[in-house]
């Protein structure tokens, strides 16, 4: 493989900067470096940052191809300038055998676009009864590291309480989609003040809470570690808060859309909102964003839902959950963490590359912008700002809540261990 | 007036007088020997019912027929929406077919304005009951009927229901009637007060524009109007009430309680009513109780509303008129 110089990037948002890539490696970084035997990548004054990891990615392949498939997946992961994806583990069949992961992961590798890490399902069939064999999974080729049931809360207290305990043999990372189930039954939206009018069903706030803060107490009894899937609430905000402040040791999520949009939206009736947790109010969204700036909140993932055509275009109450995201979540941070002076782009590198790689032990990503590291970076035109337009995704779904939105920032480069996957914003 | 009628929160007064208003003159033709305007002569309405509703299909079954409507009634038990088919292209299959107007009863809240606003077809949508979310048609002759009670049907017309106290008990948090009802007696200038077990109260009725009370005897005597909402006996087993009892000894409407209320007051019921439940047969049976009156105004009231929607600026009822524009 040949050098790369990326030339007068702001690394990290700092002053800018000449970074040379040798082969799949930084080899060097810093001013006026010689472009000798180098492909020459005039940044221009764009950020460069490490390339971004999802700790929450659903990439439908096996069973969902009609919405997305790994190589769909991770070409929207490449375009959204990630580098690292993790594979939700509620594919058909579900990923909670290492022969499911195994194929994920290899697809991943062949593909090429992004290194795809499988999660792996913490109960045979998402079904919450019995532990699947998450250390036969851990020793697989795919290396699972964390485990989820996303989609489904495990909300048995003693399987939780096993799981938790369980993987703590290979360090493994249990995440919780918490969402106690009797509280949700027939839930359609946020339970508040738009709900009561919509007389659409409401999903609590309280059945987030208190699936949290029984995990965090249960945590901390068996000494693990738990992380919170799509935290949507301020009252998760101060349960996580109280949580690391007694040094337990749990870390969170929150997705893009959930630093963003309210449930205000909901009364369009567009199931183009409709998503698992569901969207809040805005006083939640700014405790979101406090959070995520102060660290109570520990990254941002995006929880890529993709859907076909027909299961958004329908009423909502028979419309599918989700939203795609992994090719906006970049600009919506940057709309409502960076513009609004929050975090900064060294800020950014960390929730969303740095920690994440850190809690899902992606040997490799999330690494320093300096010599000797993995070549996984990305270009970010900062300056940039234009309506999103859902014809222009790599995703095979198109079912974003952004069209037409007029968002900052636009990936043009990512490169992957040394390799360009994405070029002046076009796919390689 | 707009396109569609979707929720009763959309009318502004002076739409909802100018339906109301025009639902008395539809009354008048109920008294006629022939029951039928040519106002609709050509158009064709069909009844997109996803749900099983008897009482609201056949009153506006019946609005259309005296309207000279051709109706459509399409049922989704045994349809093609039961081997999967989507609203979306049931109502374009029906669309190809030259509806113009789409009157539709669906269990999801919101399908109605969905299928108005998503572009899928260009028919006026009338909304007759969705999910948990909107009865319009409901509300309008339920104003309908207070007016004529306790306006007036001649002193009534071109007027509101300002200061009129209405009192709505029962089921508030699975129900349609009682959402529409508090949009549109607002609208009108009544003060409404929602009276059940704070089970059966939606979270954020707080924000609704409506006092909110859990003793009906302490609000009776204050009421010119009651309505009481059917309160379905499987609600038990989700735990909102302990027994079907204490539920009717708490929040049922006795001979007794409805001595509570002022001379003039009148006892409402949308139906079908729970005998023994909500109401007892000798209050639903009294002459005080205007549910058999609340039907037959539904007639008057879907006339109105489809006259309004898609007969244009023609004067509805003119004797002399013999073709359509």
């Amino acid at each position: 493989m040949s050098k790369i110089l990326i030339r007068g990037a702001k690394v990290l948002g700092g002053a800018p900067q000449d970074v040379l890539i040798d082969g799949e490696t930084v080899e060097a970084v810093g001013t006026g470096l010689p472009a000798e035997g180098a492909e020459v990548v005039e940044a221009d004054g764009k950020v460069l940052l490490p390339g971004l990891v999802d700790l929450h990615t659903h990439l439908r392949e096996p069973g969902r191809e009609d919405s997305e498939t790994v190589l769909t997946g991770t070409r929207a992961a490449a375009s959204g300038g990630f580098t690292a994806v993790f594979a939700m583990a509620n594919t058909f069949p579900v990923a909670d055998t290492a022969g499911v992961v195994e194929q994920v992961w290899r697809l991943g590798r062949e593909h090429g676009y992004c290194d795809v890490r499988p999660i792996g399902a913490v109960t045979v069939g998402l079904e919450g009864q019995k532990l699947a064999e998450l250390g036969a999974m851990h020793e697989s080729a795919a290396g699972v590291t964390v485990f989820s049931d996303d989609g489904k809360c495990v909300h048995d207290a003693v399987i939780m309480r096993r799981a938790l305990e369980y993987v703590k043999a290979f360090d493994g990372v249990v995440a919780q989609h918490a969402q106690e189930p009797r509280l949700t039954e027939g839930a359609q939206m946020n339970e508040g003040v738009v709900s009561a009018e919509l007389g659409l069903g409401g999903w609590p706030a309280v059945a987030e809470e208190s699936i949290i803060a029984r995990d965090v107490l249960l945590a901390d009894h068996v000494g693990s570690r738990v992380h919170i899937c799509h935290l949507s609430t301020a009252g998760s905000v101060e349960i996580v808060r109280w949580a690391k402040s007694r040094g337990i040791r749990v870390t969170a999520e929150v997705t893009p859309h959930h630093l963003l949009l309210t449930d205000e939206l909901v009364r369009t009736y567009n199931p183009v909102y409709k998503v698992n947790p569901p969207l809040r109010t805005e006083r939640d969204v700014m405790a979101l964003r406090e959070a995520l700036a102060d660290g109570t909140i520990d990254i941002v993932a995006t929880d890529h839902a993709p859907h076909p055509h027909e299961d958004k275009d329908c009423e909502w109450a028979a419309a599918a959950m989700g939203m795609v995201g992994l090719e906006t979540a970049l600009s919506v941070v940057q709309e409502t963490m960076v513009d609004t002076g929050l975090l900064d782009w060294a800020g950014v590198a960390d929730r969303m590359s740095a920690r994440p790689a850190q809690i899902g032990q992606a040997t490799g990503h999330g690494r320093p912008v300096s010599a000797g590291e993995p070549a996984n970076l990305i270009l970010v035109d900062t300056a940039y700002r234009g309506p999103v337009d859902p014809a222009g995704f790599a995703s095979r779904s198109r079912n974003t809540p952004y069209q037409g939105r007029e968002l900052p920032g636009r990936v043009t480069h990512t490169w992957l261990r040394g390799k360009a996957t994405l070029v002046d914003g076009k796919l390689t | 007036m707009q396109r569609h009628l979707i929720s009763a929160a959309d009318l502004t007064r002076d739409d909802a007088v100018l339906i109301l208003d025009t639902a008395e003159e539809m009354a008048r033709v109920a008294d006629r020997p022939i029951k039928k305007l040519p106002t609709l002569r050509g158009r064709t309405v069909v009844n997109l019912f996803f749900e099983d509703s008897t009482r609201t299909r056949i009153s506006f079954e019946a609005a259309e027929k005296r309207l000279s409507a051709d109706v459509i009634n399409f049922t989704a038990k045994g349809s093609s929406v039961s081997k999967g088919e989507s609203l979306k292209d049931t109502a374009q299959t029906l669309e190809a077919m030259g509806v113009d107007a789409v009157v539709i009863r669906h269990g999801a809240s919101g399908a109605p304005y969905t299928l108005a606003n998503s572009g899928w077809i260009d028919a006026a949508v009338i909304n007759a009951g969705d999910g948990t979310h909107q009865h319009p048609t409901q509300a309008l002759l339920d104003a309908f009927t207070m007016r004529r009670r306790l306006v007036g049907r001649d002193t009534g017309i071109g007027q509101d229901l300002s200061g009129k106290r209405i009192t709505l008990v029962g089921d508030v948090l699975h129900s349609r009637v009682a959402r529409s009802n508090v949009d549109l007696l607002h609208t009108l200038g009544a003060e409404v007060t929602l009276v059940a077990p704070p089970t059966l109260l939606p979270v954020g009725v707080g924000t609704w524009p409506c006092e909110v009370s859990y003793d009906l005897d302490s609000v009776l005597p204050k009421s010119d109007a009651v309505m009481m909402l059917r309160v379905q006996r499987e609600r038990m087993n989700a735990a909102f009430f302990p027994t079907e009892r204490e539920y009717s000894r708490r929040y049922g409407l006795d001979g007794d309680r409805m001595a509570r209320l002022p001379e003039h007051a009148i006892v409402m019921h949308p139906g079908p009513m729970v005998r023994g439940m909500e109401i007892t047969a000798d209050v639903a049976d009294s002459d005080r109780c205007t549910a058999i009156e609340q039907v037959a105004n539904g007639v008057s009231i879907r006339m109105a509303v489809l006259y309004l929607l898609l007969g244009g600026n023609e004067p509805a009822v003119t004797p002399t008129r013999t073709e359509e524009k």
